[in-house]
């Protein structure tokens, strides 16, 4: 617990409001969901955000860090200080398990452990991914590459449906 | 010992820029839309690779100079002769095989040149090394795919890789040889000796180009000079574009 501006705030109750911060670019997920937030620091007149990019060129980091402070702005704190750092690098093994549930509830494929897909083998067969329409795992991908830079294309041989698969990475 | 970290910085942040610009020219203009979104996207991962290292130029030309440095002044203030990059990365796109050719060749380089940089003793060039690698695994492998496509494809497939091939060998020598500020990098610890990377880098591109049906071209007449500012007219074209808006309007905003 301390002191900052006339308020008693722990760590912890940062952390639980950081949960109502959205990625920009995958709404469905918080900051904390996708475990970019990687500490909260409180000194006696400033609360530090450090925060991990998911890809190097990640267009939403902008916004997120100003979501971030708004947030903290509208419950009273002044000076936030938000500090982006890349090592270690993020990884999708950091993404809670809630964070995979609201994923594939929102139609979205979420990321199986990451060990299958960083190598640099060539036309390798993947482990299947499940339909997040009808979790058939008869799917097909498309692309390594989607509609944001986290994302890969794939098909589903067995409903048909398009749909995104959130990488391994 | 700072200038020549300064240096090999801006050459890192240089080849990824310039690769990263090339690359964003396709957008929109990609052969089918999912491989415009995978060339987009291998853009975007470039230019993000390119502000991380530009930031950290930035950041230590501040604490050295009174002449202040952003990432910004570094990529739109510059003259070609100043950029560090290799020959490779500022060719024109010109089909979808060079294309392809061009990020196949420098993705190999980068794989190799990052897991080295793994190695750094420097804190930030570590960091950005440790991050880029992951995503040049996903460039490397897609570019792979895409040589063997072309290369065992069909005819006209096979007649463009091998003219891209022509247009493009005499540009890969420049990235193993050794310029000053790379010397001193390797020495220092914080770089990378880049004449150790030819051995894996040739194995990997002999594997592809096996796969692809193509061979390695003999008897080629090596150009370089990029990285010590000296660059094919290509360069200047790019940047002509590409540095518009803050040559015209100083200093605007969006």
């Amino acid at each position: 617990m301390k002191m900052i501006n006339d308020q008693t705030i722990s760590t912890k109750e940062i952390w639980k409001l950081l949960e109502n911060v959205n990625d920009p670019e995958v709404p469905v997920l918080s900051v904390i969901d996708l475990g970019i937030v990687r500490d909260v620091k409180i000194t006696d007149d400033e609360i530090e955000i450090i925060i991990t990019p998911t890809y190097s060129g990640c267009p939403a980091m902008d916004v997120i860090s100003m979501n971030i402070k708004m947030i903290l702005l509208e419950h009273g704190f002044k000076k936030i200080k938000i500090t982006s750092i890349l090592s270690p690098a993020w990884t999708t093994d950091w993404m809670s398990e809630h964070g995979k549930e609201k994923l594939k509830a929102f139609g979205i494929a979420p990321p199986t452990t990451k060990q299958q897909v960083c190598h640099t083998e060539l036309f390798h067969e993947e482990e299947a991914i499940q339909c997040p329409h009808c979790n058939s795992y008869n799917t097909k991908l498309v692309s390594q590459f989607g509609s944001t830079a986290c994302k890969a294309l794939y098909v589903c041989e067995n409903c048909k449906e398009p749909f995104d698969y959130f990488k391994c990475h | 010992m700072k200038n020549q970290l300064i240096n090999y910085t801006l050459h890192l942040a240089d080849n990824s820029l310039i690769l990263g610009h090339r690359n964003s020219e396709w957008t929109g203009h990609g052969p089918i839309l999912e491989q415009d979104i995978a060339i987009s996207n291998i853009a975007l991962d470039l230019i993000g690779q390119a502000r991380n290292f530009y930031q950290y130029a930035a950041k230590l030309i501040n604490e050295s100079t009174d002449q202040p440095a952003t990432e910004d002044t570094l990529a739109y203030l510059r003259d070609a002769n100043d950029f560090k990059n290799f020959l490779l990365v500022e060719q024109p796109n010109g089909d979808w095989a060079k294309t392809i050719l061009r990020q196949f060749l420098f993705s190999a380089y980068q794989f190799y040149l990052y897991q080295q940089l793994n190695n750094s003793n420097d804190e930030t060039l570590f960091a950005i090394a440790e991050k880029s690698l992951k995503e040049v695994v996903y460039h490397l492998r897609w570019s792979s795919e895409w040589v063997i496509r072309l290369g065992d494809g069909t005819e006209e497939s096979r007649t463009r890789m091998l003219k891209a091939i022509d247009d493009l060998w005499m540009f890969t020598e420049e990235m193993f040889e050794p310029f000053s500020y790379e010397k001193i990098a390797a020495s220092e610890k914080y770089g990378v000796d880049v004449s150790l990377l030819k051995n894996g880098w040739m194995k990997k591109v002999r594997d592809v180009f096996d796969e692809a049906t193509l061979s390695i071209p003999k008897n080629v007449l090596m150009q370089k000079g990029g990285k010590e500012g000296n660059h094919t007219e290509h360069l200047e074209h790019l940047l002509n574009e590409m540095q518009f808006l803050q040559r015209t309007y100083p200093n605007s905003e969006w």
